[in-house]
């Protein structure tokens, strides 16, 4: 029999005994529900996870650090030479910069200071953030824009910050601030008056040595910022920006202030301070893909470096793992409903007997039957699996509902918990079919096998 | 092929069908050696339990027997495999039963259609060949009907077109008349006897009234507990 044909006999069988074939497509629908609803929450939470960390700007990003520093505070090793190791300057910047794959090279900025706001002194935490932080999804959903240029007098505000600044935060945007910060000024060389003038330079004893540079001064600065953001997240700009600045201006700004930071007096008892250099680097990538090979490259020019790239991998690894869990448990309800399908097959065997009998007698091959019985239960997954997918969806969007209402409530912005992709939506109507195929070989093969001459006499 | 070089349509030799119902073996149909003649009417007359159904369901193909040969058209029944049995059903027999064995969900039409689906004829084909057959039984008025909606002989000439519409060579029919009152069961009597002059085909019907086995086939065979007891041939 034709594949037209033998589906609109199935269709018809199916229409037969309505109530039974439909209680059993919503079983089915049921079970495909279940599977869709608790992969779709699994993939929902890992792009969650993912564009949450994607958001911190760690995983496509290599942070480098000298290595007379052996980086990120750990102490030195005992054999380390720190005359030997390479510098992190600005020369050593440029040439990471150049590296094929590098989007962008940027120093870390944050430093402790004050802000006058209408009249008033507010002690706060300064971050400088790159350009490419406006793309990278930290920014998404801000009140207010992000900076216009690259090197303009704009500040954004953390929110809790913004709130102690007004109680109407949203209102701040437009206004002014004044930043009042330390720069660092450097000294003129002046070596026979070094030695008196040691203010703010290393000791007496050391400077009597000879072998160090000039010191610089710091000297109270202030600049006027206008609010044009308001920023939920603490975007993280650098390794140790975990809980960034409060108040966040361009980088470039940032740079050009020469804010003198912690690392400054270190380095007037290395005798570098004349020479400005990095404590680290934040290194861009196009993306995680690319970060091995410029670390490579990187550690190949002598410097430490460190990338989150095993912690994806290991995060990745375990979303496998729960996205499995999650699909096994939604597999035994559909599991379930197979047997239903089995039960409902079997029920129309019984009393669809002589029309088995006669289809056998009119000519129907035991391969007729078997593909007859096959397309029924292939029809009740297809109609199942698309309710299915549609009952899932329904779930997940109820639970992404229920979740953002709760979230709202606690005035935390609102998440999509669940997702379908399209391959979920094909892969679970697929399995659908499959299973209710699966469970169709067994009553298909008996009807198959069925005495014609037997059949005729059933009544 | 409509005949063997011997002239039979459909020829058994030695056919034995037996069932084991407990511990005894029941010889349903014993020893049976018979040939038909193509465009031969054939009744096989016999009380019940004679075996006359289970020799016409062996020529028919639905069954198979314990031993002995069929063959129709020259090909052995007995060594087909059930692929080659479903299209001898489909293409070299048409069968009608007492009990009509119209599928009640389906119209006239539709009923009549079936062995056409079966045999993967062209839709386009079909509807032509629906007609034709209907026609053929005088029912064209009533395609769009369910079997619920037909009379008894309404129904066997229902049944009768669809054993007709994939052009068969033999025409088995099992008791046709069997659930039809007199009047009704000779209309179709006649029915079958206009299509085996008219279109030359073989019929071989089961029946136990003697009457009207004598009143219209061309030669009757008798059955008693699963044997041949007579073959006589009609005037």
């Amino acid at each position: 029999m034709k594949a037209r044909d033998l589906t609109e006999l199935a269709g018809r069988n199916l229409r037969e005994a309505l109530l039974r074939n439909s209680l059993t497509t919503l079983g089915i629908a049921v079970g495909v529900a279940s599977l869709v609803a608790m992969l779709s929450l699994g993939v929902g939470l890992q792009q969650l996870a993912s564009k949450r960390l994607s958001r911190s700007g760690l995983f496509d990003a290599v942070f480098v650090s000298s290595r007379v520093n052996r980086g990120f505070g750990r102490p030195s090793r005992p054999d380390s030479t720190a005359g030997s190791a390479k510098a992190l300057d600005p020369e050593a910047r440029q040439k990471i910069a150049g590296l094929q794959d590098v989007v962008e090279v940027y120093p870390e900025i944050r430093f402790p200071t004050e802000i006058q706001f209408e009249g008033k002194p507010f002690p706060t935490t300064v971050a400088g953030i790159p350009s490419s932080a406006k793309t990278d999804g930290a920014f998404e959903g801000m009140k207010g824009a992000f900076f216009s240029g690259l090197d303009v007098d704009e500040a954004i505000l953390q929110i809790e910050f913004a709130k102690d600044l007004s109680t109407q935060p949203d209102s701040l945007i437009g206004k002014e601030l004044k930043l009042r910060y330390a720069e660092r000024q450097p000294l003129p060389p002046e070596p026979s008056a070094a030695k008196t003038k040691a203010g703010t330079r290393g000791s007496s004893s050391q400077a009597e040595q000879g072998d160090l540079s000039p010191g610089f001064s710091i000297v109270p600065h202030e600049k006027t910022f206008r609010i044009v953001g308001i920023v939920e997240t603490e975007p993280a700009t650098g390794f140790g920006g975990f809980g960034r600045g409060r108040l966040l201006i361009p980088l470039q700004v940032a740079e050009s202030l020469r804010i003198a930071q912690a690392n400054d007096l270190r380095e007037i008892l290395r005798g570098t301070a004349s020479k400005p250099s990095y404590d680290s680097l934040t290194v861009r990538v196009k993306g995680p893909s690319q970060v091995k090979s410029v670390e490579d490259a990187i550690q190949g020019m002598g410097f430490t470096t460190f990338s989150l790239l095993d912690a994806t991998k290991s995060l990745r690894q375990v979303f496998a793992v729960f996205d499995l869990l999650l699909g096994i448990f939604g597999s035994l309800a559909l599991a379930v409903a197979s047997l239903g399908i089995i039960n409902t097959l079997v029920m129309a065997i019984l009393e669809r007997r002589r029309e088995i009998g006669i289809l056998k007698a009119l000519g129907a091959a035991d391969r007729d039957i078997r593909r007859l019985f096959f397309a029924e239960a292939g029809v009740m997954g297809l109609v199942g699996g698309i309710l299915g997918v549609a009952l899932g969806w329904f779930i997940g969007s109820a639970l992404t509902f229920g979740t953002n209402v709760y979230l709202r409530r606690q005035e935390l912005p609102p998440i999509d918990l669940s997702s379908i992709p399209w391959w979920m939506v094909a892969g679970a109507i697929g399995f659908s079919i499959a299973v209710s195929l699966a469970a169709g070989i067994y009553p298909a093969s008996r009807a198959a096998k069925l005495n014609p001459v037997e059949a005729l006499r059933y009544e | 092929m409509t005949e063997t070089i011997d002239g039979s349509a459909i020829r058994t030799e030695q056919v034995s069908r037996s069932y084991q119902m407990g511990d005894a073996l029941v010889r349903a149909v014993d020893d049976v050696s018979i040939a038909i003649r193509s465009k031969e009417f054939v009744a096989l007359l016999g009380s019940s339990g004679s075996g006359k159904s289970t020799l016409l369901n062996l020529m028919a193909g639905l069954d198979r027997p314990s031993s002995g040969a069929i063959f129709a058209h020259g090909r052995n029944l007995a060594e087909m495999s059930s692929e080659d049995l479903a299209q001898h059903r489909n293409h070299t027999v048409g069968m009608v039963f007492q009990a009509f064995n119209l599928l009640p969900r389906m119209t006239l039409e539709e009923n009549v259609e079936l062995p056409l689906r079966l045999a993967e004829v062209e839709r386009a084909d079909r509807a032509g060949r629906v007609r034709e057959a209907v026609e053929r039984v005088r029912l064209a008025a009533r395609l769009t009907h369910r079997p619920s909606e037909l009379s008894g002989g309404e129904q066997q000439r229902a049944a009768l077109a669809r054993a007709l519409v994939n052009r068969p060579t033999i025409l088995l029919a099992d008791e046709p008349t069997g659930n039809l009152d007199s009047a009704t069961g000779d209309a179709i009597l006649h029915l079958l006897q206009e299509i085996n002059e008219s279109l030359g085909m073989t019929i071989v019907m089961v029946t136990h009234d003697r009457d009207r086995a004598a009143r219209f086939a061309h030669r009757i065979l008798t059955m008693a507990d699963g044997k041949l007891i007579s073959d006589g041939m009609q005037s």
